[in-house]
């Protein structure tokens, strides 16, 4: 039995339930984060000197945030955490972090990386207006700093997502124009069979409906988004759209919430040089990962949203999974029914996980309507055109040639949001299937990595 | 199946490119086969200087050559691939350094360089950005800087609209002799063949030169590079330091759109097998502190991309260019030692020359392959 | 612009007192800096392609729409920044020199 050096990349769910069982078979992990305190993205925290009560932030998973919160807060003197640190490059066993400026390189035996995930995002003429913003920092706003992004706010996209952020917005007295859905009844409907594997959420989801409906907030499915309209010194002044049946629909408002699903953060498991994998479902790329987290790379494994999108219940098995994947392959007893009971539940979280895909399917074939002009780069200012253009002039079908000729990923956001949305750009304009237009390969660093190095040590 | 060309050019970066137009504006047929995309390697991935200053001295009319072209470009072949003539300047950080300059600068007057020295002051005054430690500049007033991205593929698409075949995703297995023409199987299962064959298959060159008799000491190298967000577009000239210390010999760029590009100081490893090259984080890191000696201003700026690619190196830091040593129509241009930018446009023009006229006014001896047999 | 964020709760938490453009404005402890831009003005800063002025986007530190200059010229990534009692930001870069100031 070997103690192996054990760095842990993110606080969020699964970050947490991997350290928690690492400490508790007496190894000391080192968990980085970039935020200021644990929680990850779902069980973000509010400012200390709030005074709500948390159940008014957490609602019906509250529970669950203080669990995760509490577990870690036990750990403290059995980790090493280094907070407001992240990771920007991983090569040959060392993990490369930069905190405030001060730059470290940690040795690693085993990595876990549970980097999570940000909102996916399907352009619309006028996305990039001021007002405008993803589904999830439309809920960061309102559930860590109690704002609103706006006076009167539309939603729009697909995704559980779209309806949790509306009725946490109506909750909490903001005002909300309309949600807009581009997935339809139908479209649910046929998904349910493979939702009942998680008949709570279907419940949660359905509640969260009639809360929405008992307020009068327009609710409209089988979208098809036109255009975000703005004004000079305004920002966002209107979203309007097509209903199901053609007409046009037009929503006064001053804030969006855009989102459609998660796309998970793999820059790290790329740098890693982890095989991926297209995964139909989700229809991105992802990781390939065994049933435990471990990927094609030695010493490297996955968990939370960011090996796969299962939210913050699949996080947290898949972070004990992970760890006791770390365990057993570095020769540690292993309680094997746990990890048996564990797999069996992430497979109902994988097939409810399948359902809402079905269910709220990403919108593809709406790129093939977006005008020449939509940005699609929001970073550099690319637009649509010219990425449909140096595909056709040049001949760059392939993701990576796009960039090098069109600059759509070279911004600083390095294609987080427009990755997705160029590949089926690119896919449309070919007439190919999405996976042969190919992945959108990482660079390092990571995130923007600052020159100046400050003198001081990473705490 | 047997095809005919004049020339069969095998490699599509800039030389084999730039090469395939300037044969076909001088009324060749030309078959160019890539084995990827053309532009994908070293010429794609490297820093983008256009400079004459610095390099080995014979290889000044090669350079001076290439220079007036990239000044055409845009006339030549519809692209000016962002070329900018903004000055390059190479600075020193110590006394000791100005006599290397000094001595350059007077032995690059007999090529047709002209350099002119700044002192310290002088430097700063013109070029504020210049932090403290440089004590000296030399600064080359028609040099410039370009995008590799852009370069040779425009030549490639140029040489098509002239003619040329040009063929991508197809590799090259095979070259051999037979009689007065050069037999080449691909991996297509296609054969080509031409009376002419110019290898300009960089790293994987020697591997084609040694099936002739001719191999040589080849190694790859992962250029080492690198890219901030944008800022005020303030840095005009490009900007290399004169140093006998590896780690002190950055070079950086800023371009219109307001990226400052960097690279340079040690290489990193590339692997012409798998086709892959990595940006080792200790090189980035050494280099953002020696960036800071040149402009200390980019401590305020962040990197948001690195990259490398597979350059391939001589031990004598001199490229293979000319004819073959040993057999009649082959002919080379491979192994540029990661200064090979500038010299595309200018090596594809001479080698046109050569194989079109069998001789060229620009000297290119000291670049023979045969001072490896 | 018109300040774009709209304070639901916790409004009485302690100011404080920062500076937009070179107008004084209030934010309340806790706040990150993009909240108490967003709960000042409509915008924080301007796309460096022309398309016009930018408010963030993911809330997250994943987009890095939400990069602000202070006065003396550093950098701070608003929504993962928290706001502190004499921060002096400019939301306007363009015009503002760089590469000489040490």
């Amino acid at each position: 039995m070997v103690d192996p050096r054990v760095v842990v990349v993110g606080a969020g769910p699964a970050g947490v339930r991997a350290s928690e069982i690492l400490a508790a078979a007496g190894l000391r992990p080192t968990v980085i984060d970039e935020a200021r305190r644990c929680g990850g993205q779902i069980y973000r925290q509010q400012p200390e000197n709030f005074v709500r009560a948390i159940d008014t932030l957490y609602g019906t998973e509250t529970a669950k945030a203080r669990s995760v919160h509490a577990a870690f807060e036990a750990l403290r003197d059995r980790i090493q955490y280094r907070a407001e640190t992240f990771a920007w490059n991983v090569v040959d066993g060392q993990l490369h972090v930069e905190s405030g400026g001060a730059k470290a390189a940690l040795p690693f035996d085993a990595l876990i990386i549970a980097s999570g995930a940000t909102d996916r995002v399907m352009p619309v003429p006028g996305w990039t207006l001021p007002g405008v913003y993803s589904l999830g920092a439309a809920q960061i706003a309102v559930k860590a700093h109690a704002c609103s992004i706006g006076r009167n706010v539309a939603f729009m996209g697909t995704g559980p997502l779209l309806y949790l952020v509306a009725y946490q917005y109506v909750k909490a007295g903001a005002n909300v124009a309309a949600i807009l859905d581009t997935s339809t009844i139908a479209e649910r409907l046929a998904a349910l069979p493979a939702l009942t594997a998680r008949l709570d959420n279907v419940f949660k989801g359905l509640s969260y409906l009639r809360h929405l409906r008992g307020r009068h907030i327009p609710i409209f499915n089988g979208v098809t988004p036109v255009e975000i309209s703005g004004a000079d010194g305004k920002g966002v002044t209107s979203v309007s759209a097509l209903r199901r049946g053609g007409r046009r629909l037009e929503i006064k408002c001053d804030a969006i919430g855009l989102g459609y699903h998660l796309r998970a953060e793999t820059q790290l498991a790329d740098l890693a040089r982890c095989a991926f994998k297209f995964d139909l479902s989700s229809r991105q790329w992802l990781p390939e990962i065994d049933e435990d987290g471990r990927t094609s790379s030695k010493g490297i494994y996955l968990a939370g949203d960011g090996a796969q999108i299962l939210g913050a219940d699949g996080a947290e098995i898949r972070g004990r999974l992970a760890a006791y994947a770390v365990l057993r392959d570095f020769g540690h007893a292993v309680p094997d029914d746990t990890v048996a009971l564990l797999r069996r539940q992430l497979h109902r979280i994988e097939r409810f996980s399948r359902g809402l895909a079905r269910a709220f399917p990403w919108p593809s074939k709406l790129v093939e309507a977006l005008p020449d002009d939509t940005v699609i780069c929001r970073c550099e200012t690319i637009r649509a055109g010219e990425l449909r253009g140096s595909a056709r002039l040049k001949g760059a079908w392939e993701v990576n040639r796009a960039k090098a000729f069109s600059r759509v990923g070279m911004g600083r956001c390095q294609g987080r949001y427009c990755g997705h949305a160029a590949a089926e750009v690119l896919a449309a304009s070919a007439g190919v299937p999405i996976e042969e237009v190919g992945r959108l390969r990482s660079q390092a660093p990571v995130k923007p990595l600052s020159i100046a190095t400050s003198d001081g040590a990473i705490r | 199946m047997k095809r005919a060309a004049d020339i069969l050019i095998v490699g599509g970066g800039i030389m084999g490119s730039s090469a395939a137009f300037f044969l076909q504006r001088r009324g060749r047929s030309v078959t160019l086969l890539e084995r990827g995309l053309v532009g994908q390697q070293a010429s794609g991935t490297n820093f983008g200087n256009v400079r004459r200053q610095g390099r080995f001295l014979p290889q000044l009319p090669l350079a001076n050559r290439s220079r007036q072209i990239w000044g055409r470009l845009g006339e030549l072949i519809g692209e000016d691939a962002e070329f900018l003539m903004t000055g390059h300047i190479r600075v020193c950080y110590g006394k000791d350094q100005i006599g290397t300059l000094e001595t350059y600068a007077t032995k690059a007057r007999e090529y047709g360089l002209e350099l002119e020295l700044l002192s310290q002051n002088a430097l700063r005054d013109r070029f504020p950005f210049i932090g403290p430690e440089a004590v000296a500049g030399s600064y080359s007033p028609h040099d410039g800087h370009a995008n590799p991205r852009l370069a040779a593929p425009a030549f490639a698409y140029a040489a098509r609209r002239e003619g040329a075949v040009v063929r991508e995703n197809v590799e090259v297995l095979h070259i051999e002799k037979s009689g007065e023409d050069f037999r080449v199987e691909t991996s297509r299962g296609e054969v080509f063949q031409a009376p002419v064959v110019l290898v300009a298959a960089g790293a994987w060159a020697n591997r084609l030169s040694a099936e002739f008799g001719e191999p040589v000491p080849l190694v790859a190298r992962g250029p080492q590079m690198a890219v901030t967000e944008p800022a005020r577009y303030e840095i005009k000239p490009v900007l290399g330091v004169s140093t006998k210390i590896a780690e002190e010999g950055v070079y950086l760029r800023q371009i219109p759109r307001g990226n400052v590009i960097f690279g340079g100081g040690n290489r990193g490893p590339a692997f012409t097998d798998s086709k892959r090259a990595y940006v080792l984080p200790e090189n980035t890191l050494s280099q953002m502190r020696q960036i800071q000696r040149i402009v200390p201003a980019l401590g305020s700026l962040r990197v948001i991309r690195v990259w490398s690619g597979i350059e391939s190196y001589l031990p004598d830091d001199i490229p293979i260019m000319g004819p073959s040593g040993r057999v009649s129509g082959l002919y080379y241009a491979f192994g540029f030692c990661g200064h090979g930018f500038q010299l595309g446009p200018g090596v594809g023009d001479v080698m046109a020359e050569l194989i079109d006229t069998g001789a060229t006014t620009t000297p290119i001896e000291p670049f023979s392959i045969s001072r490896f047999a | 612009m018109p300040r774009r964020f709209i304070r639901l709760a916790e409004t009485e938490r302690q100011t404080v007192s920062i500076e937009i453009d070179g107008k004084r404005s209030q934010a309340l402890e806790g706040d990150t800096l993009l909240i108490a831009l967003l709960s000042n003005v409509g915008h924080v800063r301007a796309s460096e392609f022309d398309d016009g002025p930018r408010a963030g986007f993911c809330l997250m530190g994943a987009c890095q729409d939400c990069w602000v200059s202070t006065v003396s010229g550093k950098r701070l990534r608003a929504c993962s920044t928290i706001v502190v009692s004499g921060m002096q930001i400019v939301t306007d870069r363009s015009e503002a020199t760089w590469s000489t100031r040490v």
